[in-house]
């Protein structure tokens, strides 16, 4: 403990977490104004406490860290509930309390007329506290805390529609490959607690500076194992499968929990616990091999989507591959720098997508959108900034972040130029398909004829198309203007900017390794020409197709078409789980499992012990035969023998 | 005087006297006087020790045990008179509804 002030660090997790249990356990006696009231104020002091911790930031002593209690003592090894603070931190809790803010005041309109509306929010509370939990815990045991208590909050919320099978399942899903990656987690921690006998940040990170000898080895073990965790939280491949089927819960869930918070928490990890991934080029290696891939294979997948929300979900795990790709070449503050952006122009893509939606009554399906520029104008103009923003269009906030994380693939030692030209690749994939849905949603003629009476969604209200209520654009209009400032704080060098973001993170992601090859001004400039003009080509080719020629994409598709039935059934993925692991898992657990084991053996052993008492009393019931000469009997036959055997044992056996 | 063992001999008839009677008789007020038996056979043994040691406890017991046989007597001649007012019968053989 240093001598700086006591920030009082865990009462920001703690009042979404008592708004929670406000909510959770009288909200549904509450009026609605009240609930929200509530949810909103829960969130809304942890915004002003992290506004003043911003404010008096540069007086502190970093980190900072708070002991709250002590966990766990057992032997030499202990946990505390302990807080840090540190740049780091800061980024995180201004993303996290900022946008989640916002979202709670979208969701006042966009969840006003849903059945359940206090146990959305009681929700959506419970998951800012165990997601400030995962961003402030000092020590990989709380991490983990938080790490599964957001999982459980996206079950929770993505099953939010639960009469639906399809939102059930996508919970159950997203449930059980979470499970996946948060075993490599358990491991890595066992790992961590063999090795350095404590999950302290500072404790782990000190020793491992201290031992420069140590280098791949145990780390690279524990490295990856961590990988591992953050590809089921960050819906990396192979464990991305369960993000597109989030989109089952509400869209402010989505834009939340599956776009701008919880799904980054893969990045933070890999970010906080760089100085394991330091020591391990292998780990690191595999950490850009992943974000690469997954930038690609997600970016493809988001070409042929049709579902408005899905081509979102796989421009989120796409964007996440982005992350990872800086991660892995070590460029840690550009991860976590888009990261940030990100967070940005995602949520407002899913709020602008919420708004649509919520315009016509439930409809998700972009065919039959069309023309809607006119008709809801704010949710288009905010939408076009977040569209431009992720195409990489300068100067809005995603161009800055994307072409840091290109620029640092390029020269890193880690990256290469095959890194940067899958990534470039992919920035055209997403400038295309980004522009794909704004031509189909905003422009060209309205398709929506042929679809009257398809509302499967809750909104009952089924008159025109309408504008969104002022408390769902004003958060809109804010990321929008995030999205298009939101990256100037990292203007980079060679634009003639300070990269002030990657200066400010520099003390906690400084890597122990060899300086970067010190990259030119000019040849920044190249590649964000390069990159500029990729997303340009981008937005060319999805104009051409889907405004000044419509018929063309048919005919493409048929021309395509095995390429483009890959692509509509996403690879098969879903397919070959289920035919590898899901199916002879189900088929052991079934016949096995509950068929040889539980029912065998268990109930076996159960029914057994149960049949041989009741044996055993039909035998023994013939002796109450209700005759009291017989009891008395028994009675004297049992005195007799108690003195028989005193009689021997004080005579014959003596005990002394 | 008499050896304590004499008692003892005769408190150990009586007793067995009472407990034959107890098995074999079907009448519940034998078997109600057989129990009577018993117990004054182990007040003669109670008796017979405490004289023998000098110790009054033994004498004691035995008020104890007459007050307990006197309320069995008031309880269990008031119960013997219910069954045969229910039954009519005083034949335990015949009362054995307590089974399973």
């Amino acid at each position: 403990m240093t001598g700086s002030p006591d920030l009082h660090l865990w009462l920001i997790p703690l009042v979404p977490f008592a708004g929670f249990l406000v909510n959770g356990l009288v909200g549904h006696k509450l009026p609605k104004t009240l609930v929200s009231a509530v949810a909103l104020i829960a969130t809304l002091i942890p915004v002003i406490q992290v506004a003043t911790i911003v404010a008096g930031f540069s007086s502190l002593t970093l980190p900072h860290v708070e002991h709250v209690a002590t966990w766990i003592t057992a032997g030499a090894f202990h946990a505390d509930f302990a807080f840090q603070l540190d740049q780091l931190t800061l980024v995180m809790l201004c993303v996290v309390t900022g946008v989640g803010f916002l979202i709670h005041v979208y969701s006042v309109g966009y969840m006003g007329e849903e059945e359940g509306y206090w146990r959305y929010f009681a929700y959506l509370n419970l998951f800012m506290f165990f997601m400030l939990t995962l961003v402030l815990a000092e020590n990989f045991l709380l991490m983990f805390v938080g790490w599964e208590g957001v999982g459980l909050a996206s079950y929770l919320l993505i099953g939010f529609y639960y009469l639906r099978n399809s939102a059930a399942n996508a919970g159950k899903k997203a449930f059980v490959v979470n499970r996946i990656g948060d075993f490599g987690f358990l491991l890595a921690m066992f790992l961590l607690i063999a090795h350095f006998g404590t999950l302290s940040y500072g404790e782990v990170f000190s020793q491992i500076a201290a031992h420069p000898e140590w280098q791949g080895g145990f780390l690279t073990a524990i490295a990856l194992f961590l990988v591992l965790g953050a590809t089921g939280k960050s819906a990396q491949i192979p464990l991305y499968v369960w993000l597109p089927d989030a989109m089952e819960g509400p869209t402010p869930v989505s834009a939340l929990i599956h776009a701008a918070t919880m799904v980054t928490a893969g990045v933070y990890m890999v970010a906080r616990t760089h100085v394991i991934f330091d020591r391990s080029p292998f780990a690191l290696s595999t950490v850009a091999i992943i974000g690469t891939a997954t930038a690609l294979f997600a970016a493809t997948i988001g070409l042929v989507q049709t579902d408005i929300k899905r081509v979102l979900a796989y421009s989120t795990v796409s964007q996440l591959g982005y992350m990872f790709l800086a991660c892995g070449v070590a460029a840690y503050s550009a991860g976590v720098f888009h990261l940030v952006t990100h967070a940005f122009f995602k949520a407002l893509l899913f709020l602008g997508a919420g708004s649509v939606i919520h315009a016509l009554s439930g409809e998700q399906d972009m065919r039959v959108m069309g023309g809607l520029r006119k008709k809801i104008p704010v949710t288009f103009w905010t939408m076009t900034m977040a569209v431009f923003a992720i195409a990489g269009f300068p100067p809005f906030a995603g161009f800055v972040s994307k072409d840091e994380i290109l620029y640092e693939a390029f020269i890193s030692p880690n990256g290469g130029k095959l890194l940067w030209l899958v990534g470039l690749l992919t920035a055209g994939l997403t400038s295309f398909y980004m522009f794909r849905l704004w031509y189909l949603t905003f422009f060209g003629e309205s398709r929506a004829h042929a679809q009257e009476d398809k509302h499967d969604h809750g909104h009952g209200h089924s008159h025109g198309v309408h504008e969104s209520p002022w408390v769902m654009l004003v958060p809109l209009s804010i990321l929008a203007v995030l999205s298009i400032i939101g990256g100037w704080m990292g203007w980079p060098e060679g634009l003639g900017g300070g990269n002030w973001f990657a200066h400010f993170l520099e003390p906690v992601t400084k890597t122990f390794q060899p300086e970067f090859p010190a990259g030119s001004k000019q040849l920044e400039l190249v590649l964000a020409l390069v990159s500029t003009l990729v997303a340009v080509a981008g937005w060319f080719v999805a104009h051409t197709l889907y405004y000044s020629k419509p018929e063309l994409p048919a005919k493409l598709a048929q021309q395509l078409r095995a390429f483009y039935n890959l692509l509509t059934n996403k690879y098969w993925v879903d397919e070959l789980y289920g035919a590898v692991v899901v199916t002879p898992l189900l088929f052991v657990s079934r016949y096995v499992l509950k068929g040889l084991f539980d029912r065998g053996v268990v109930d076996g052993g159960g029914y057994a012990v149960g049949y041989s008492a009741q044996g055993l009393g039909a035998i023994v019931q013939r002796i109450q035969s209700g005759n009291i000469r017989s009891y008395a009997g028994w009675l004297a036959i049992g005195a007799a023998v108690l003195l028989i055997v005193t009689y021997l044992f004080t005579t014959h056996f003596s005990l002394r | 005087m008499v050896p304590v063992s004499y008692y003892l001999i005769l408190s150990a008839i009586l007793f067995s006297i009472g407990l034959g009677a107890f098995l074999v008789k079907r009448n519940i007020i034998t078997i109600f006087m057989s129990i009577e038996l018993m117990l004054n056979a182990v007040n003669l043994s109670f008796v017979a020790f405490a004289h023998q040691w000098h110790q009054v406890s033994g004498q004691i017991f035995v008020f104890f045990v007459m007050v307990v046989a006197a309320a069995e007597a008031a309880v269990g001649l008031a119960i013997i008179i219910a069954i045969f007012r229910t039954r009519n019968t005083l034949n335990v053989d015949q009362v054995d509804l307590m089974k399973l």
